[in-house]
C-alpha cells in the first residue's frame, strides 16, 4: 500500500516544474559562461584547461556520482543490505589507481583525450583508431546505463506508464543534454556538473541527517529496524552474501564484478579527459584528492539512505514499486518529507543524469573528431582550427541520437548493472595500455593494439554470451533477467567478464609488445618519461 | 643523440640525457619506491576484504554492538584506508616529488630560452 502512496504522492507537475527550474538556471550558467570561451579546440573539449583542481574535483563527482551511484546502490542496500555496500566500496578504493598511477602522468603527457597518451610513442593513425573505439564503446554502454535510468525515473515520478510517453521524455532529456554540449563545451559541462553534484551531495546530506534523526543518531538502531521491516530475508541483510552468497558461481561472479570496479575508474575516457581540465599535474593531484573525499563522503551517506529506505519504506514496497531497486531512494525521500522533497530529490536524480550523459558525449564527441578525424583522417592536418570542433559538435548530436534511441531501447534494464559492464570494459581494454604505456620500456604499437582491441573483443564477447544477454533463469536470484528473452545461447557461466578479461587482457598487452618485431622507440620513452614526471612541455592552461 | 640544436623546438632537446640524469633518476625513484608498493598494499588490503565478504559471511556477519556486524567495521575500514592513503599520498607528492619536479622543468624551461 505504500507503493500507492508512493506514486500517487508524487505530483508530477511539481516534479517536472522543479526539473525545469533547474533545467532553465543551468542553462543560463551554460550561456553565460560560454560567452567567455575563446573557441578553438582546447576550450571546446578542455575549457583551456583553466579550472582549479577544487572546480574539477568537485566536476569529477559529478561526473563519477550517476545514477547508477545514486539510485542503484542505495537501492541495492535497501533489498540486499551488506552486499549492495560492496559497489560503493568497489567504485571508492578505485580512485586510488588513478590517483597513484594515472592522473598526473596523464595530464603531463596528452591534451584532450586518452588516445594522446596511448599514441605518444607508437605509430599515431593505429593506436588512435584503437583508443577511439575503445573509447566509444566504453561510453556507449555508460550512456545506456544513464539512459535506461532515466526511463525508470520517468514511470516513477512523473506517472508516465506508457512506453511512447517515457519514450518522448528520454527524448527530451537527451536534446537538453545535446544543447548543453553544442552551446558550453567542456566549460558549460563541468559547470553542469558543478552544480549537480552540489545538488546531490547537499539533498544525500539532508535525507541521511533527517534518517539519523528519526533514529536518535543511533546507526544500530536504524540496522535494527531495516531487518525487522525485511522479514524472512531481513536477517541476510547485516552481512554479506544476500545477493552473491547463493553458489559457488554467484561467488566467483562477486570477486569478478569487484575486480572489474576497483580497477575500472581509472580506465573510463569521460573520468581521464577531466583531468585535462586543469593546468598542471599538481592540480590533477588536487581534482582527485576532492573527488575522493566528496565520493566517499557520498557512498556514507547512501550506506545510511539505503538501510534508511529498508528500514522506514521497506523491501516489499521497493519491488513493488515501478523501477523496483531504483525507486527506494525517492521513495524514501516521499516517506521523510512528502511530495516536496520527493520533487527535489526526483529533479536532482534528472540532473544527475543529464550531467553524467553531457559529460560522456563530450568525451565520445572529442575522441572521434580528435583522434579518428583531426589525426586517422585528415593525418593531423585539419583545415583550421574551427574544423575539428565543428566535427566534434556534430559528433555531439550524432551521439546524442544514438543515446536517445539506445535509451528507450534498453529502458527497464538494471542500470549498476549496465554500469558495472562499462567498468568491465574499460578496466580490460583501457586500464592495461595505459599503464603499459607509462610504466613500461619496451611497450609498443603492437602491445597497445593487441591489448585495447584483445580486451574490447573478449569483454564483448564474454558479455554476449553471458547469462546477462540470455538464458538466465529468474527462480535463480534477484538479478536482471536476460536482454533477450526465450532464448539461451549462454556458454560463459558470469555475469561480469572482469575475471577473466581483465589477466587476459594485460597478458596480451605483454606478449603483443615481446613478440612484435617493431621496437619501442627508447628516445621517445625517454621524452615521455621525463614530460610525465616534470610537466615540461606540458600543455598549459590558456586562461590567465 | 646528443646533437643539439642552438634553438631547439621541444621536440628534438636530448631527452635521454636528461632522462638518465641522477636528478631524474632520483625523482623516478621516488615516484615509484612510493606508487608500486602502496597501490600493491591497498588492492591486497581490498581484495582480502572481497575474499572475506565471500568466503567467511558468517565471520563478517558476527555482531560486534548492537547490529554492528564486523563486516560493517571491515566495510568502514576500507573508507578509512583510502582516505588515509590520499592524504599521505598528497602529503608526500608535495613535499618529496614537487620540489624535485619544479626545479628539472625550471632547468629544461630556461635551457630553452637561451
Amino acid at each position: 500500500m505504500t507503493l500507492a502512496a508512493g506514486v500517487a504522492g508524487s505530483s508530477p507537475v511539481l516534479n517536472i516544474v522543479i526539473f525545469l527550474v533547474f533545467v532553465a538556471i543551468t542553462l543560463a550558467i551554460v550561456v553565460r559562461v560560454s560567452r567567455r570561451a575563446k573557441g578553438g579546440a582546447s576550450d571546446f573539449y578542455t575549457a583551456g584547461g583553466g579550472f582549479t583542481g577544487q572546480q574539477n574535483g568537485i566536476a569529477i563527482s559529478g561526473d563519477y556520482l550517476s545514477a547508477a551511484s545514486f539510485l542503484g546502490i542505495a537501492g541495492a542496500i535497501a533489498l540486499y543490505g551488506y552486499d549492495g555496500f560492496l559497489y560503493s566500496i568497489g567504485f571508492l578504493v578505485a580512485w586510488l589507481v588513478a590517483l597513484l598511477l594515472v592522473a598526473e602522468l596523464l595530464r603531463n603527457t596528452g591534451r584532450f583525450t586518452m588516445g594522446d597518451v596511448l599514441a605518444f610513442r607508437m605509430r599515431q593513425r593505429p593506436v588512435r583508431a584503437a583508443a577511439a573505439v575503445s573509447t566509444l564503446v566504453v561510453s556507449f554502454f555508460y550512456l545506456l546505463a544513464q539512459m535506461a535510468g532515466a526511463g525508470g525515473l520517468v514511470a516513477l515520478l512523473l506517472n508516465v506508464t506508457s512506453k511512447a510517453g517515457q519514450s518522448l521524455v528520454i527524448a527530451v532529456v537527451g536534446v537538453i543534454m545535446i544543447a548543453y554540449v553544442l552551446i558550453g563545451g567542456m566549460r558549460g559541462t563541468t559547470w553542469v556538473q558543478i552544480i549537480k553534484a552540489a545538488l546531490l551531495i547537499i539533498g544525500a546530506a539532508i535525507m541521511t541527517f533527517w534518517v539519523l534523526a528519526i533514529y536518535g543518531f543511533n546507526f544500530s538502531a536504524l540496522l535494527g529496524d531495516a531487518v525487522a521491516k525485511g522479514g524472512e530475508a531481513g536477517a541476510k541483510l547485516l552481512g554479506p552474501g544476500a545477493q552473491y552468497g547463493k553458489s559457488g558461481l554467484t561467488k566467483l561472479d562477486f570477486i569478478s564484478l569487484a575486480i572489474a570496479l576497483v580497477l575500472g575508474t581509472a580506465g573510463l575516457p569521460h573520468i581521464l579527459m577531466r583531468f585535462y581540465t586543469v593546468p598542471s599535474a599538481k592540480e590533477a593531484r588536487r581534482s582527485v584528492q576532492w573527488a575522493i573525499g566528496l565520493i566517499g563522503v557520498f557512498y556514507l551517506f547512501t550506506l545510511v539512505l539505503g538501510y534508511g529506505a529498508g528500514a522506514l519504506v521497506g523491501p516489499a514496497a521497493i519491488n513493488a514499486a515501478p523501477g523496483k531497486a531504483n525507486s527506494a531512494a525517492p521513495l524514501l525521500a516521499y516517506a521523510l518529507g512528502g511530495t516536496v522533497l520527493l520533487g527535489l530529490i526526483s529533479a536532482v536524480a534528472f540532473a544527475t543524469i543529464l550531467a553524467v550523459v553531457a559529460g560522456l558525449t563530450i568525451t565520445a564527441s572529442a575522441s572521434f573528431a580528435h583522434d579518428i578525424y583531426a589525426n586517422v583522417i585528415k593525418k593531423g592536418a585539419v583545415d583550421g582550427k574551427n574544423e575539428e570542433v565543428r566535427v566534434a559538435r556534430l559528433t555531439a548530436v550524432v551521439i546524442g541520437i544514438v543515446a536517445i534511441l539506445g535509451g528507450i531501447l534498453a529502458n527497464g534494464q538494471n542500470i549498476a548493472f549496465l554500469v558495472a559492464l562499462a567498468f568491465a570494459v574499460a578496466a580490460s581494454a583501457n586500464l592495461p595500455t595505459i599503464l603499459y604505456s607509462l610504466f613500461w620500456k619496451r611497450f609498443n604499437t603492437s602491445g597497445a593494439l593487441w591489448s585495447i582491441y584483445g580486451g574490447l573483443a573478449i569483454t564483448i564477447v564474454l558479455i554476449v554470451f553471458s547469462p546477462v544477454v540470455s538464458g538466465k533463469k529468474d527462480a535463480e536470484g534477484h538479478l536482471t533477467a536476460s536482454m533477450i528473452q526465450g532464448v539461451d545461447f549462454h556458454w560463459f557461466p558470469l555475469d561480469n567478464p572482469g575475471i577473466v578479461s581483465i589477466p587476459l587482457s594485460f597478458l596480451l598487452g605483454y606478449l603483443g609488445a615481446v613478440l612484435s618485431k617493431d621496437k619501442a622507440d627508447p628516445a621517445l620513452y625517454a621524452e615521455m618519461e621525463v614530460r610525465a614526471l616534470t610537466g615540461v612541455n606540458a600543455v598549459k592552461s590558456t586562461v590567465h | 643523440m646528443s646533437t643539439t640544436d642552438p634553438s631547439p623546438p621541444p621536440e628534438v632537446r636530448d631527452w635521454e640525457s636528461v632522462q638518465s640524469s641522477p636528478e631524474f633518476q632520483d625523482l623516478r625513484h621516488r615516484l615509484r619506491s612510493f606508487v608500486f608498493p602502496v597501490t600493491g598494499l591497498f588492492l591486497a588490503w581490498y581484495l582480502l576484504y572481497v575474499l572475506l565478504a565471500t568466503y567467511a559471511p558468517a565471520f563478517m556477519s558476527a555482531k560486534i554492538s548492537g547490529n554492528i556486524t564486523v563486516g560493517l567495521i571491515f566495510g568502514l575500514l576500507q573508507f578509512v584506508s583510502t582516505f588515509a592513503i590520499t592524504i599521505w599520498y598528497v602529503r608526500f607528492a608535495d613535499r618529496r616529488l614537487d620540489p624535485l619536479a619544479t626545479q628539472l622543468r625550471e632547468e629544461l624551461t630556461d635551457g630553452e630560452q637561451k
